[in-house]
């Protein structure tokens, strides 16, 4: 028996790279064997994509993209399809949840300094993931055809009618192939999601892996594991993939799996932020709901959109939050990978940044106020200078050097209060700037005067 | 004074207003419903056929599959709860036609199937407490609603709760704003407690009074009788809005007592491959 598998893996091979491709992404693909908690969800958000693609097949042989019928398809797969209630809360769900491993997946990255040199590319990779997610997203929220699906397309789709020299009316009335989201709207938003995306995804997902076990992984210490290998050019601080980080990677999913079936059945529409309430009110063209917010994942740029008052430029500027982290690694050239050996001023700046962005995520999801637009503005601004700053921290500045950045910024953010300017709103926008004034304080004056912004020497092998 | 208003900015960017639910901004009623009693739920279809679905449809439920789920014989179903079929299997859908409908009530009535999804349970049963009678000509039933400003639907569970009036506390001179912190249901009916902000002078001051809905024309049931069926009314709803909850829980908690035991599994064979790992 064992000698006839060993026949068919030779005839195969003979055929087929597979034990090449078995050897090379696997059992000798080497990985730092310093992997911490964060390592896990680069397996993860694997596991969400297959999940996600594996209940879209089920959902697709019972769902009808139709205007008329769409709506009740949904709900006829949550009652009449046996499991199909199952089925359709795993795909609800999961969505969140692959936002969610990405978005903690990312941060990896940015903790680690995983997008440097060599692995430049696998992060651009990455990015048009995410982008691509995001598309996926907002083209399978318009399926369900509730209040808040139908609405919501209408207004990101009206984003585009904010482009000048007459091309975004044009460009809507493209997009939805109608005056208003409709019928047709619905049925290419089912094609884009269903197959144009989804072969997407795979094809880039390829291409991440690829070139990841081009580069080799990044690790917490953010030291390169082959720079030191032994006399068969084994990385010494390398395990091979399988069967370490095969078995760890169980575990994970395991526990991921836990909190995955804890909400999908206790919690399926997490308080309203999975499945929003006004979704269960089929689409009425003729009504619009009194608060429309996308969901989650999408809100902490919608809120940077809404705090805009000019829509082009909230437009742009929604835009650019999302495609500025593709230049990132040329704007971050600090030569140290890892935070671990980067300064308190690196840390308080990159949690700093991960505050703004939950504040502005919640933000989102609230009906506007002053006082949350105002908030926002601020929020927005401080999110673009986390770029900035990342970029100043590169290497040592002069002083000359900071005061100018200082006083560009200083000039440019004047420059945008005085266009927004609203005197019913002087002190709300007189209060809110100190936000902006204390961050410059800390991360441009900390640097300069206190050695908080020093790194520590960086250890030649994994700890 | 400049003071002040920096210190309510301040207040004002820190914590951002929270969203108010649909309709009037009151604060509504917890409803406690529970979906595992059948008595309930058996009643709340009873309620609902009776009073409900002469007007509004429950298109994605079926006569059987209610009666399967809330525990009621087919014949039982049959003989008293379907008035518009008389095949078991049909969908519950009603006669009156939505174009008819929309005439006569000014917007057609919606199906309900999932409206305890849209609107949640707490929402329902403080709207279907808080009809109360307005003389306004402009309010073609004479009723109003406390929850859903000035709606087209009439007080069609009055037979049982009777009349509600809005009784109005005392108030005193020179009140500029008013709205309901908080309702709390008593012996009569709904006390409303009410903040009220009078002009004095240069300045403004709040200060609370309790208003009520307080049933003024008996119904065949009392205001406690009449709010546990409603509850059960409420509870029904629920239950149709989304028919799996009662499998859901149960299937959760063994599939995450499967997923803890492979977790186990799993971390112990990850520790025995990763002893040799230093």
């Amino acid at each position: 028996m064992k000698s006839m598998l060993i026949g068919l893996l030779d005839w195969t091979d003979a055929r087929f790279p597979l034990s090449k491709l078995w050897n090379e992404h696997l059992a000798k693909y080497y990985a730092p064997k310093n992997f911490n908690f964060w390592y896990f969800f680069g397996s993860l958000a694997l596991l969400m994509l297959v999940l996600q693609i594996a209940t879209g097949i089920w959902l697709t042989m019972f769902y009808k993209p139709s205007a008329a019928e769409a709506f009740a398809s949904v709900e006829y797969i949550m009652r009449e399809v046996p499991m199909g209630w199952l089925i359709r809360y795993m795909h609800s769900t999961g969505a969140s949840f692959f936002f969610l491993v990405v978005y903690l997946h990312m941060f990896r990255g940015l903790m680690y300094g995983s997008y440097k040199n060599p692995r430049e590319l696998l992060w651009v990779f990455g990015m048009i993931i995410y982008l691509l997610m995001m598309m996926e997203g907002f083209f399978g929220y318009l399926l369900p055809w509730g209040q808040m699906s139908y609405w919501g397309a209408q207004v990101i789709i009206s984003l585009f009618g904010a482009l000048p020299f007459g091309l975004g009316e044009p460009l809507t009335l493209w997009i939805r192939g109608d005056y208003v989201v409709a019928d047709a709207t619905l049925n290419r938003f089912f094609a884009l999601h269903v197959a144009a995306v989804p072969l997407a995804l795979l094809a880039l997902v390829a291409a991440h892996v690829m070139a990841l076990h081009e580069v080799g992984s990044n690790n917490p210490d953010g030291i390169e594991i082959k720079k030191n290998k032994d006399a068969n050019g084994i990385p010494q601080d390398g395990i091979p993939f399988h069967p370490y980080y095969t078995v760890k990677d169980i575990w994970g999913v395991a526990v991921c799996l836990i909190l995955f079936a804890a909400v999908l059945f206790f919690a399926p529409t997490f308080f309203g932020y999975f499945i929003e309430q006004p979704n269960f009110v089929p689409a009425n063209p003729l009504k619009t709901p009194e608060h429309i917010a996308p969901v989650w994942y999408f809100t902490p740029y919608y809120a940077i959109l809404r705090a805009i008052p000019d829509k082009l430029t909230g437009v742009i500027a929604m835009f650019a939050s999302v495609l500025v982290f593709f230049i990132l690694p040329w704007l971050d050239r600090n030569p140290i990978k890892s935070i671990r050996y980067r300064g308190p001023l690196f840390k308080f700046l990159l949690g700093t940044f991960v505050v703004t962005f939950i504040v502005l995520g919640y933000l989102g999801t609230q009906a506007p106020t002053a006082g949350g637009s105002e908030l926002g503005f601020r929020l927005g601004e401080l999110y673009f200078s986390f770029f900035l700053i990342m970029w100043l921290y590169s290497k040592q500045r002069t002083h000359s050097f900071n005061y100018t950045v200082l006083g560009i910024v200083a000039v440019l953010f004047l420059f945008f209060d005085a266009i927004r300017y609203d005197p019913e709103k002087t002190s709300l926008m007189i209060v809110s700037s100190i936000l902006v004034i204390g961050y410059y304080v800390v991360f441009v004056l900390g640097s300069m005067y206190t050695k908080l912004n020093e790194p520590k020497v960086v250890p030649e092998r994994v700890t | 004074m400049k003071m002040n208003r920096t210190i309510a900015a301040i207040a004002f960017v820190l914590v951002p207003l929270v969203s108010q639910g649909a309709g009037g901004g009151v604060p509504p009623l917890h409803a406690k419903t529970d979906f595992t009693n059948q008595k309930s739920l058996q009643n709340g279809a009873r309620v609902f056929v009776n009073y409900c679905m002469g007007c509004h449809s429950m298109a994605f439920m079926r006569y059987s599959r209610m009666a399967d789920d809330i525990g009621l014989e087919h014949d039982l179903v049959k003989e008293n709860l379907m008035f518009n079929t008389d095949k078991i299997g049909d969908s519950m859908t009603i006669a009156m036609r939505a174009d008819d409908a929309s005439g006569w009530f000014g917007v057609a009535p919606p199906d309900l199937s999932v409206i305890a999804r849209a609107r949640g349970v707490d929402w329902l049963y403080t709207y279907l407490l808080t009809f109360y009678a307005d003389s306004n000509p402009a309010r073609p039933f004479g009723v109003n609603n406390l929850m859903f400003p000035d709606v087209g639907m009439p007080h069609v569970l009055w037979p049982l709760q009777g009349v509600q009036s809005y009784v109005k506390a005392e108030r005193p001179a020179g009140v500029i704003a008013q709205h309901i912190e908080k309702i709390d249901p008593y012996d009569k009916g709904v006390r409303l407690h009410t903040a009220i902000t009078v002009k004095d002078g240069d300045a403004t001051h709040t200060t609370h009074v309790t208003d009520s809905l307080e049933v003024t024309i008996p119904g065949s049931m009392q205001p406690g009788e009449f709010r546990k069926s409603v509850r059960d009314l409420v509870n029904f709803l629920d239950y149709a809005g989304e028919p799996a909850k009662l499998v859901r829980f149960e299937m959760g908690y063994w599939v995450i007592i499967f997923l803890a035991v492979f977790a186990l599994l799993a971390r112990a064979l990850y520790k025995d491959y990763w002893r040799d790992v230093h």
